[in-house]
This record gives C-alpha cells, sequence and structure tokens, in this order.
C-alpha cells in the first residue's frame, strides 16, 4: 500500500479480452476520485471506427474518456483508450505514441507492448491490472511491470469468464495480488488514495 | 533505473546505433519517435539473433550488406488495400466528382511501403475512369518494398479482407477481375501498374519535387517525433496545390502543425484536408 498522503501510482495500466468488459466498467466506475493517476485501458476488439467503447466507459464516470490519438499527451485523471488497429506506445511520462507495426499474440492492439512500453517510463510508479481472456497477451506485460517495481493485479482465473489469460501472468511472475473481478475497482480505489 | 529489463534497448546504445547509420550511410532516424524504433531494435535482435547489442553494431560497422536489412527492418512496412475502407468512400464521392475535372491527375503516396495503397487507388480511379489521365508516384525510403509495387504481386491469403474492405468502399465489382491467381501470389493487372512511378524518396532528407492534387501519407507520421511531423507537413504543402487535397491515417492530425491555418478537414471527419490557402 501507498504511505504517505500522495499514492506514489501515477498511471494505471488495464489489460483485458474476452469477457473483460464487466470488469473493466466496474474499474471505471470506482476510480473516478484519482484524478492524479492517468488511466490506460487495452481491450482486444475489432477494427471498427466505432466509438461504443468510448461511450460505454463514459457513463460510468466523470474523468475524461477518449481513445488515443498520435502524440497526444498524458494527462491525470483521464482514461485513455488504446485506438482499434494501433500498437499503444508511450514516448516517456508526458506524450503517448501510435504504431502500427506487426500483430503481437494476433492482436493489435496488444497488451504486452503497451505494458512494457509503460513499465520503462513509470517503473515503480505503475499499476498493471490483467483481465479475463483466451490468450496469452499480458503475461510478458505484467511481469515487465513486477520486474520495473510496480504494482501488479490479476483477475481470479477460477471465477473469471475466461481464465485462460490471468492464469498466464500468474505462472509466468509473482502477482502483488489476485482479487476476484467486482472487487478490482475499490482495491484500486484504496491504493490509489 | 529498470534494468531488469534486458530485453529493451537502452537510450545510449539506439543513440549509438543511429549515429552510425547517419554517419556511414547517410539514413537518418534520429527524429524518428523513440518508443517505437526501439520495440524496432529490439524486435531485429531477436529474429536475427544477435546475443547482445554489442553485437548488432559491430555486424552494422563491419557488413555494408546487412544494411539493407537493418533499414527494412527498423521501418514498419505493415499495409493493405483499402485500409479504413470509409476513406476510400469518401474519396470515391467526394474527391474524385472534383479531380475528374482536372485535365491531368498526379498523386502522390509518400511512404507507402509495399504499395497496397497505391493499387487501391488505381482501382479507384480506373472505376471513375479517371486511370487514363493519371500518374501515381509511389515513394518509400525502403527500396526492397518499393521492389513489390513493380511486381504488383500480394499474398493471395489477404484477398478475402481486401475483397471486404473493396465492397465497404463502394466498390461494385467481384474484386477477383483485378488479379490472377498464381500459387499464394495475386498477380494485379499491368493496366494498374502502367500509370505508377516507382522511387525511393527519404521524407527525412529528400525534397518535394513535383506538384500533386492529391497526397497519402497515412500511418508514416505516427513514426516520426512532433518536429520531424512539422518538416514532412511542411513539405507536403509545398508539394500540393491549391485546393489539393491531404490525406493523413485514421490517428493523425494537422490540428497543431504549422500549416493546420491553411488547410480545411472534409466535413463528415475523415482524415483528408483540403488545402484552402
Amino acid at each position: 500500500m501507498a504511505e504517505g498522503d500522495v499514492s506514489k501510482y501515477r498511471m494505471v495500466v488495464i489489460g483485458g479480452s474476452a469477457g473483460s468488459l464487466d470488469s473493466i466498467l466496474k474499474i471505471v466506475a470506482a476510480v473516478q476520485e484519482a484524478v492524479d493517476v492517468a488511466f490506460v485501458v487495452i481491450v482486444h476488439r475489432g477494427k471498427g471506427g466505432d466509438s461504443i467503447l468510448t461511450d460505454l466507459l463514459s457513463s460510468q464516470t466523470t474523468l475524461v474518456v477518449k481513445e488515443v490519438e498520435d502524440k497526444e499527451l498524458i494527462l491525470p485523471g483521464t482514461i485513455y483508450i488504446a485506438p482499434p488497429d494501433y500498437h499503444l506506445l508511450l514516448e516517456n511520462e508526458y506524450t503517448f505514441s501510435l504504431d502500427a507495426s506487426e500483430k503481437v499474440h494476433y492482436s493489435r492492439p496488444s497488451i504486452d507492448v503497451t505494458f512494457e512500453s509503460a513499465a520503462l517510463v513509470y517503473g515503480p510508479a505503475l499499476v498493471g491490472v490483467l483481465l479475463s481472456g483466451a490468450n496469452a497477451d499480458g503475461a510478458v506485460g505484467l511481469k515487465n511491470i513486477a520486474d520495473a517495481g510496480g504494482f501488479t493485479i490479476a483477475q481470479q482465473p477460477a471465477t473469471a469468464e475466461v481464465g485462460y489469460m490471468p492464469q498466464q501472468a500468474i505462472n509466468l511472475t509473482k502477482v502483488s495480488v489476485i482479487l476476484e473481478g467486482e472487487d478490482i475497482g475499490i482495491f484500486l480505489r484504496t491504493l490509489l488514495k | 533505473m529498470h534494468d531488469k529489463m534486458e530485453n529493451s534497448v537502452k537510450d545510449e546504445e539506439l543513440d549509438l546505433l543511429l549515429d552510425e547509420l547517419f554517419r556511414s550511410y547517410g539514413y537518418d532516424f534520429t527524429n524518428y519517435a523513440r518508443a517505437s524504433l526501439k520495440r524496432r531494435v529490439s524486435r531485429l535482435m531477436i529474429i536475427d539473433r544477435f546475443p547482445s547489442f554489442a553485437e548488432l553494431l559491430y555486424r552494422v560497422r563491419q557488413d555494408p550488406a546487412y544494411l539493407t536489412r537493418m533499414v527494412e527492418e527498423l521501418t514498419v512496412n505493415v499495409t493493405e488495400m483499402f485500409r479504413d475502407p470509409q476513406v476510400f468512400k469518401t474519396i470515391r464521392e467526394e474527391v474524385l466528382p472534383i479531380l475528374a475535372t482536372h485535365p491531368f491527375i498526379r498523386i502522390w503516396h509518400a511512404g507507402c511501403a509495399t504499395g497496397e495503397e497505391v493499387y487501391s487507388m488505381a482501382i479507384l480511379l480506373d472505376e471513375a475512369n479517371l486511370l487514363h489521365k493519371s500518374l501515381l508516384y509511389a515513394t518509400d525510403l525502403n527500396p526492397t518494398a518499393i521492389e513489390n509495387i513493380r511486381k504488383g504481386v500480394f499474398p493471395i491469403s489477404e484477398m478475402k479482407q481486401y475483397s471486404e474492405n473493396y465492397i465497404l468502399s463502394g466498390g461494385k465489382h467481384d474484386f477477383s477481375k483485378y488479379y490472377t491467381a498464381k500459387y499464394n501470389w495475386a498477380k494485379f493487372d499491368d493496366r494498374l501498374k502502367a500509370k505508377m512511378i516507382v522511387a525511393t524518396h527519404n521524407l527525412v532528407s529528400d525534397r518535394s519535387f513535383n506538384e500533386f492534387v492529391l497526397i497519402f501519407c497515412r500511418n508514416v507520421l505516427i513514426y516520426f517525433d512532433k518536429y520531424l511531423q512539422d518538416n514532412v507537413l511542411t513539405l507536403f504543402d509545398d508539394s500540393l496545390e491549391k485546393l489539393g487535397f491531404l490525406v493523413l491515417g485514421s490517428k493523425e492530425n494537422l490540428r497543431f502543425s504549422p500549416i493546420a491555418r491553411k488547410f480545411k478537414q472534409l466535413e463528415n471527419r475523415e482524415r483528408i484536408w483540403r488545402k484552402v490557402m
């Protein structure tokens, strides 16, 4: 847990695939007081240019929710969504960049790519959350976050809609906590205070 | 600080490599966005099995023949036909009717990699009966990638996706009429290629070479830092005739660039701008 008055965490990266939407909505609803933290959501989805995910998340929070544009500034109190068909990278603590290179784990955006990039930039000031999914994406990324001194959360595979993805991470690295999907939001709220 | 992530290339190492590529070979990657470039170098170290960064650097210094591969792998050459079909639909419906009034249509596909977009555009022009008075300049810094444009050959495995994209772009024909299948490859109609001019061009160091009515540069600027983006956008402004069109990638924007005041985005919010001043 954070010591002192201010949380040491400045960014939370959340990765999910099949069966993760419910947990994401609950997390977004729970953390709206964390105005000093930036959030990034990476979800495997189709290429469509629609705004359904942005609209859904917006309906849960007073924080700004938006899909990342190239070289967009990273602002606290904002929930950023990785755009479909691009990998989302961090140039430094202040700027995102996008990359349309080869898919990783059949996925673009890939959770591993963003997790690794955020770990390099934020180190111990980063929280990584890996949710339900049927793909091995995110496991190596969560290990990168742990290795860089960040805090890691995996959804409980036994009760996740698809437990494969968080289980891969748990097998690969010692995650900080394993939580039920519905409890992650409340836990984060306390962690980020 | 995070030295446990030994797979990643460090900033100092990247600087050494970029310096070498510039001094020995004249390729200037210094204003490329670093996060992506680091991933490319790390990836190259894995696929070409370099045990350390020092080994990679040694190879670059000692083996000029390796340079071609290096440039090919540092740049991203992922592209597809009719990528973001709505953009091509807008070009069909709103841009081509305007171009049709011109006696001659000169188009530049800047950083077009293996040329899927150029062929897509040639098909659009053909269907609008404009191909006969058009020229499509296809350029990339990567000589291997553009070689493919001259061949006009693309993987047959992609044709299902491209055919779907083509229909979504407003295409009315059977997409397969544009190519002949040979083993694992689709060879596109030479008629399309006849109107293409293929050349290497480096957006970092080469200048404007003609005046165009339409410039495509999609998902290239994302690999550049803000400084280089502004330079390249100015190059496009210099290369575009008044009332010409500029097409960028779906997450790229003119908004904060020095040329923004001279351009107006199309009403439907697709990433197409018209040069109004």
